[in-house]
């Protein structure tokens, strides 16, 4: 494999996902070189009071973004309610009403989708705790395209289903204990930088 | 003197130079101008279109909207994102109502455009609302659309059954000052919206992409329609919009759309941030 290195990081979860999302995201801080994109199904009525919550557990800026607001690096965009959040090329985001997907809106395959058209073989993909299959064929897209994919150890998940049929595609690259990405993600972003 | 340019493949994307291909057809063809729509969002809605066909590829895609205006019709569903409900997003109606109809009250006559009315859900929403502060009598709302199918879902004002519940509820949470029910009838497996309210309404089709002002208005809602365009044409709409607002004219827009972006940001001032309200700024000439 021909890593350019590390340019974005995507995170999918579901059913406790947000405490895994603040276990992960409480390890980094605002020197993380590279933008995370975060999809968290929850229902529409919860605005967007989950970004501000994960605002008080870690070191990194959290921001439920508007439409075409510039991508930064060291910044976690957390995808609106009832929006599906993606990234356009010129490295803004994209926002969308349309149809739900795995009756889910935000979906973690649209913005696994995306992610991995523009930024290709530098995606990094993880997939956390989840009641449904939401994210699967986003990994399987994201490790054709080159990029690095992650699942989290079913057996560390309040809810196994997602990883577990992450993992079924045969596309996961290193499957690890919630307490481990963190710190993964820290070391591969370093190491893979140029 | 320049310089080649460069063979890349991390920047030309066979499927993006595809899809611009087919946007390229559709417009040339059919008169829809999906070329300056955010690349993102509509890749994702032609793959699934993509998908459902069972065509092996874009450029067979291509050949077929040439060919076939009835698959054409599918895809121009897809394209253009009908997702709406009545009051959606409660809490705008009722900032609307706290906020912008003090306003409207002291003007003789409103006039209303809602830009990207999509199957008129949202139209009926704001004639009850102007009707129950008593001033739907001296307003008009412009009702207009790029896609003449759901314009013509809009005029009969027939809704499924099954969402009604929901409208209902949401209009409660708007601040409605009766009951939704009080303005449909129930008929087979669907409602029909009180046809009094259709009185002071002007359905059109209108592409904000193409088309130009068509009038002076009190308040232009457009709510999530901006999101599918690019920069360049949000900037384009953005100008459009202010040249068809009076001064002191109110502009509504989507929850997570932003004037930040637009080069018209200075000529406005919030009304309600949060919601999106803004009103174009009094300039003395």
């Amino acid at each position: 494999m021909s890593h350019a290195g590390i340019r974005a990081v995507v995170i999918g979860a579901s059913w406790g996902g947000v405490n895994a999302s603040i276990r992960v995201l409480s390890s980094l801080d605002a020197s993380f070189p590279v933008p995370i994109f975060l999809a968290q199904h929850q229902r529409y009525e919860s605005e967007s009071r989950l970004a501000r919550v994960l605002e008080t557990r870690t070191q990194m800026r959290v921001v439920a973004p508007e439409d075409k607001e510039p991508v930064l690096p060291g910044v976690v965009y957390v995808s609106p309610p009832g929006y599906h959040m993606m990234v356009d090329r010129n490295a803004t985001i994209a926002l969308s009403c349309h149809w739900p997907v795995h009756y889910s809106r935000p979906s973690i395959d649209e913005l696994f989708f995306s992610a991995g058209h523009v930024y290709g073989g530098g995606t990094l993909a993880v997939l956390l705790t989840g009641a449904n299959e939401d994210g699967a064929e986003g990994i399987r897209y994201i490790h054709q395209r080159g990029g690095i994919t992650i699942a989290q150890d079913p057996a560390t998940a309040e809810a196994p289903v997602m990883p577990e049929s992450a993992i079924r595609t045969g596309c996961v690259d290193y499957i690890l204990p919630l307490d481990e990405i963190g710190p993964f993600l820290r070391e591969q972003v370093s190491s893979r930088r140029k | 003197m320049s310089e080649a340019p460069q063979i890349n493949d991390e920047h030309v994307d066979m499927e993006d130079v595809e899809i611009r291909l087919l946007l390229e057809a559709v417009f040339h063809i059919y008169g829809y101008d999906f070329r300056s729509y955010s690349k993102a969002s509509i890749r994702r809605r032609v793959l699934h279109r993509l998908n459902l066909s069972g065509l092996p590829s874009i450029m067979e895609m291509i050949d077929r909207v040439m060919k076939d205006r009835q698959f054409f019709v599918q895809l121009l569903n897809d394209l253009t994102v009908n997702v709406t409900e009545m009051y959606r997003d409660p809490q705008f109606y009722r900032s609307f109502r706290e906020e912008v109809v003090p306003l409207l009250k002291t003007f003789p006559f409103i006039k209303i455009w809602h830009a990207g009315c999509s199957t008129g859900e949202e139209i009926y929403s704001m004639a009850i609302l102007l009707e129950e502060e008593g001033l739907y009598d001296r307003a008009m709302i412009y009702a207009t659309d790029i896609d003449k199918n759901v314009l013509a879902t809009a005029k009969k004002g027939i809704y499924s059954i099954s969402s009604i519940r929901q409208y209902g509820e949401n209009y409660l949470e708007a601040g409605g000052k009766s009951s939704l029910s009080d303005y449909y009838t129930c008929k087979y497996e669907g409602v029909i919206i009180d046809q009094r309210l259709r009185r002071n309404i002007l359905f059109a089709d209108h592409d904000l992409a193409t088309d130009q002002v068509f009038g002076e208005m009190n308040v232009i809602v457009c709510r999530n329609v901006l999101i599918y365009f690019d920069r360049d044409l949000q900037r384009r709409v953005f100008q459009l919009f202010r040249d068809s607002l009076d001064m002191g004219g109110v502009l509504c827009l989507g929850t997570k759309e932003s004037l930040n972006f637009s080069g018209i940001v200075e000529e406005f001032e919030p009304v309600d941030g949060q919601m999106k309200i803004f009103r174009r700024k009094q300039v003395a000439l």
